[in-house]
């Protein structure tokens, strides 16, 4: 199983080996991290929470979608859920590939992907207050409450 | 019955992680009518719907024991 939904803290290391391969000359790794301060606001830890049945099979979805766009790749994909304090892992995500471009590139698609369709929320919480994120990014609105078709596909 | 999963806000909102309702035989978007004006969910605007664990269009018909979620927009990542 190469994606996973997890409560404990993510080794790199334990994703990294995953992809590793005597066909591959290139292993990204991404890790996503906890920032604590954004637009100038102090966040004091972070809490998320999953759908989790769905979110894992969304991430398989989206490695599925990486080895259609660059055969020949191989990814990992861990997601960590519940309280997360400052600089904790909460994302990270490996990709081989036989040459560097299409790791680098199914890497970078595969944080996006995540951001659109898995069914992952954060909660901020602050010195005064606390919130739930919605679509960081400003890039999906689904003002019809419907997913664009691309995000549907399988 | 459905049983219909709550997250994040809506889930803080409702005060609970789910809600059990006979919806079976409308669509989504019945689905989505019925929840804002039958509940104190309020707008369902940007809520995505999920049903058995994958994304749902308004024409979806939901059927018998079909497990419905509520998809706020997503932050992970």
């Amino acid at each position: 199983m190469n994606c996973e939904i997890t409560r404990d803290p993510i080794k790199i290391e334990e994703i990294y080996v995953k992809v590793v391969r005597r066909e591959a000359g290139a292993v990204t790794t991404f890790i996503g991290t906890v920032r604590e301060l954004t637009h100038g606001r102090k966040t004091l830890y972070l809490e998320y929470e999953a759908y989790e049945a769905m979110a894992l099979k969304k991430l398989e979805q989206i490695v599925v979608e990486m080895k259609e766009r660059w055969p020949g790749v191989e990814a990992a994909i861990s997601h960590r859920i519940g309280r997360l304090e400052i600089s904790d892992i909460a994302v990270a995500i490996a990709v081989s590939s036989p040459h560097r471009p299409e790791a680098y590139e199914a890497n970078r698609y595969a944080i996006e992907r995540i951001k659109e369709i898995v069914p992952i929320w954060k909660k901020e919480h602050w010195e005064d207050g606390e919130k739930w994120i919605g679509n960081q990014q400003g890039t999906k609105e689904y003002v019809d409450g419907i997913p664009e078709e691309a995000d549907l596909i399988e | 019955m459905n049983k219909i999963l709550l997250f994040a806000q809506l889930k803080e909102q409702a005060g609970s992680n789910t809600l059990a309702l006979d919806v079976s035989g409308k669509t989504v978007k019945e689905l989505r009518d019925y929840l804002e004006s039958e509940t104190d969910l309020g707008s369902l605007t940007g809520i995505m719907i999920a049903i058995n664990e994958e994304f749902a269009t308004d024409e979806t018909i939901i059927n018998a024991e079909d497990v419905i979620a509520l998809i706020p927009p997503v932050s992970g990542g």
